[in-house]
């Protein structure tokens, strides 16, 4: 009896083990794509594997990444949302709207956060509540909250040459970029929530099956709710990051299209498109592919234009590839 | 016209199906099946849920192949088996229970759809509403052709489904049903358009576990069994109590006996369900349910059992009825509230509403209860859940290589043992079962009938959907019909006797009126 139970432990231990090298893999799945990215660049032109350069791809990766995770949480749900960049370019506004007003100027950064929050969770209560599909509700809140971060400012740039958190824009730690440790703070976050709470697991339950998760007792409007005000806040600390780093806002072309370089790093990094599936690190991954693909193809002195067609084309083949594999790994 | 025209057209076959059998894998779903129908009548088809009666029908249109050494014969010769548009070439024509309509399309659109008649490569929309209009008009129907389909009673859109088939000029017509969604002046309105059919001389083969629409309707009645034939009655045999024998009977003594004792008369009542309706189908349903009993819910598919169930557990919303759990009152509006009042459902359907395929076995059998583990900051206690589901995989013996794998990875029997360890986490006092052995192997059938002795024998109540009689005579201690979304009668063993499943039958087809 104990023998057996003995046995029953070890075997168990060898596929607890097994299974976590098949979860690295699955969540490493792009991570050949973006070595071999970096090599092919690297080839072309000798400048990319420098420690100047790598620090600037990451810096420049580190919004998206921000925008990414939130996203991660959403589609996880089965959800999508559209209007995180709109989101970025409202709170970016406010953030240093709010830097403007003498000896409060930190609190930029709070009100900026609670702004993104507020959208997030205007957009979350329609999807949970009124039971809205989030591609239309996202859809109109990225024209409606665009048409509010216009406002903020009466459609003008607004500057702060003496703003008071430029650092987290421009300032390092150790030689770290502030933004930089911003990301890899909002990665190990997620991953904690999604992997660690019990809030997390219900997001994976809601997003694997609904239904089943609300005969199972599991809140669903809540979890809905949750994940769009995480991606809302997280647009906010996006809008935070961008101000601080361009030391001004402008609502009408700040943050134009972010949402879909921010939905192309999450499936990029493997996320189920249908929800229940995927991976924050994934995500990380994707959200570096495509910030090494831009970083590489300037070097590589590929023009605008036809930057475009190659990102887009990388995006299309790289999940055609993974699909690929998954199938092959499921026949085993 | 067509008194002589369909006395006439009486006894010649128009289709004969010869041994047929068909299997899936191990599966056997009908096995040397024979049926013979002829021109002008209304034959018919009865049977137990799962009997076989709707893989007949996939055969006869084409949607199966039949395993080799049946055929299929139309006017005496010979056809093409397994090809759905040979067979609607041939005539046959099947109206299912879940109508096929385009609900945004004109009726003369639907009856067209995809053989729209055409003049220069473009619709031709003035034919296409001219035949539809005549069409109609030969059901001795009332409704435009130019009438969208969605402004359309359900009674009129099946409607609009026969003349469909009538359009290919169909002369086997299958219809699944019909009625089960019908008032009763729209039922009224479909049989008067079956007599016109067969007095053109159409066939139609009726599958319908109404006993009184039997009567009314057929010329001969066919009855399948396990997936066998049984055998054919004709209008003047018509009896019923010899059709229920003729579905039921078989053989319970290799069957499981149950290993709990029935509450005695001290019995409490555990769950009291009064006036339960939901506005559609059910219609004021009551009944107790007692501590350490099992309860089946028995009828046909379609008489409203899953409904009342998730009605009780607040998975939808009902119109009217109260619930009394150990005699206080307790609102339940969402299965959370059921749940924490301590009633626990199983779903029918484990793979679309009770399983997260993607998630591991630990998981899914945790994730009713995860709010337990959670620690500071909501952060999950994982060596508890890892105990927990240790335990419910060596008490119910489910068979995984791991707590880790993923839940899709196991069996059919073992899903539902997972399922079950879930729902027995929530330690509830009243727990619903809805089909606990569906698609489940012998082995686990045995083990899930011993977990549900277990749980009377624990004292906790039992309410068990089955289809199978065998099933609910082996298993449960009293049985409650449904039909038509109403509870028509109770059937209690007395004495030494065991339930009968003649009695549960009868009630479940209407034969008897209580």
């Amino acid at each position: 009896m104990t023998d057996k139970a003995m046995t029953a432990t070890a075997t168990d231990q060898a596929a607890v083990r097994s299974r976590r090298l098949r979860t690295v893999f699955a969540a490493l799945g792009m991570l050949p794509v973006l070595v071999l990215l970096a090599v092919a660049f690297q080839l072309i032109n000798p400048r990319f594997l420098t420690g100047t350069n790598l620090l600037i791809v990451t810096q420049q990766s580190s919004i998206n990444i921000v925008l990414a995770a939130g996203m991660t949480f959403v589609i996880l749900t089965g959800g999508i949302d559209l209007s995180v960049g709109s989101i970025l370019a409202a709170s970016a506004m406010v953030a240093v709207l709010v830097s403007l007003v003498p000896d409060i100027g930190m609190l930029g950064i709070p009100a900026a956060i609670a702004v993104g929050l507020g959208f997030g969770v205007i957009n979350g209560l329609l999807v949970a509540y009124i039971r809205l599909p989030p591609f239309i509700v996202t859809l109109g809140s990225l024209t409606a909250v665009r048409g509010i971060a216009r406002l903020l400012g009466e459609d003008t740039t607004v500057f702060n040459s003496d703003l008071p958190f430029d650092f987290i824009g421009n300032g390092s730690l150790l030689g770290i970029p502030w933004l930089v440790i911003i990301a890899l703070t909002v990665v190990v976050l997620s991953w904690l929530v999604l992997k660690r709470t019990v809030l997390g697991t219900w997001i994976y339950a809601v997003g694997g099956n609904a239904e089943a998760a609300r005969l199972t007792g599991i809140k669903v409007p809540l979890v809905l709710l949750f994940v769009y005000g995480v991606s809302g806040l997280l647009a906010g600390l996006g809008g935070v990051m961008s101000a601080a780093r361009l030391y001004a806002a402008n609502g009408l072309q700040l943050g134009q299209s972010y949402e879909l370089d921010a939905i192309a790093a999450v499936i990029l990094g493997g996320t189920s498109f249908v929800g229940g599936v995927g991976s924050i690190w994934g995500t990380l991954i994707g959200g570096l592919i495509i910030a090494v693909l831009s970083n590489g193809l300037i070097l590589a002195g590929v023009s605008d234009i036809w930057q475009y067609i190659i990102k887009g084309l990388v995006i299309i083949v790289a999940v055609a590839l993974d699909r690929y594999r998954l199938q092959a790994g499921a026949r085993t | 016209m067509s008194a002589a025209a369909a006395v006439e057209a009486v006894h010649r076959p128009v289709l004969e199906m010869r041994h047929i059998s068909k299997t899936f894998g191990p599966v056997r779903a009908l096995q040397d099946v024979s049926l013979t129908v002829n021109a002008g009548e209304l034959h018919a088809l009865m049977g137990e849920n799962g009997a076989g009666k709707s893989t007949l029908m996939k055969v006869l249109s084409g949607a199966y192949r039949p395993d080799a050494g049946g055929e299929i014969l139309i006017d005496g010769v010979p056809v093409a088996t397994g090809d759905p548009i040979k067979a609607r070439t041939h005539g046959i024509a099947v109206i299912y229970q879940e109508l096929s309509l385009a609900p945004n399309l004109t009726v003369a659109q639907n009856i067209f759809l995809g053989r729209e008649p055409r003049r220069f490569g473009v619709v031709d929309r003035e034919l296409c509403n001219r035949r539809a209009t005549e069409i109609i008009e030969r059901l001795g129907v009332s409704f435009p052709a130019r009438a969208l389909v969605s402004s359309l009673s359900l009674g009129e859109r099946q409607l609009v489904e026969i003349a469909r088939a009538l359009s290919t000029s169909a002369r086997i017509i299958v219809m699944d049903e019909p009625t089960t969604s019908l008032t009763s002046r729209e039922t009224d309105r479909l049989f008067e358009v079956i007599a016109t059919l067969k007095a053109q001389g159409i066939a139609i083969i009726y599958i319908s576990h109404r006993m009184e629409e039997v009567y009314q309707l057929a010329d001969r009645v066919s009855v399948l069994r396990d997936s066998g034939y049984v055998g054919t009655l004709e209008r003047a045999d018509l009896n019923a109590s010899r059709l229920v024998s003729m579905m039921v009977g078989r053989d319970l003594s290799a069957f499981y006996k149950k290993d709990h004792r029935p509450p005695d008369e001290k019995r409490r009542v555990a769950l009291s369900v009064r006036g339960m309706s939901d506005g559609r189908l059910l219609k004021d349903c009551s009944f107790d349910l007692y501590h350490g009993e099992v309860l089946a819910l028995a009828g046909l598919v379609g008489s409203g059992r899953t409904e009342l169930a998730r009605l009780i557990f607040g998975a939808d919303r009902r119109t009217a009825g109260t619930l009394e759990l150990d005699g206080a009152a307790v609102a339940i509006a969402s299965p959370r509230q059921a749940l924490d009042a301590g009633i626990a459902y199983l779903t029918e359907d484990r793979k679309e509403l009770g399983l997260f395929l993607d998630m591991s076995v630990a998981d899914n059998i945790n994730v009713g209860v995860l709010s337990r583990d959670s620690r500071a900051a909501g952060f999950r206690d994982f060596s508890a859940a890892d105990r927990r589901a240790a335990k419910a995989i060596a008490d119910l013996s489910i068979r995984t290589k791991s707590a880790q794998a993923n839940a899709g990875s196991l069996s059919g029997g073992n899903q539902q043992k997972v399922l079950l360890a879930r729902l027995l986490e929530t330690e509830p006092r009243v727990v619903i079962l809805d089909e606990p052995t569906r698609g489940v192997d012998v082995g686990a059938k045995s083990e899930i009938y011993r977990l549900i002795d277990s749980l009377a024998n624990k004292g906790i109540a039992v309410l068990m959907i089955s289809s199978e009689l065998p099933e609910v005579i082996g298993v449960a201690d009293r049985v409650l019909v449904m039909r038509a979304g109403a509870i028509v009668g109770e059937v209690a063993a007395s004495g030494v006797a065991p339930l009968s499943q003649e009695a549960i039958m009868e009630l479940a087809t209407g034969a008897v009126r209580q």
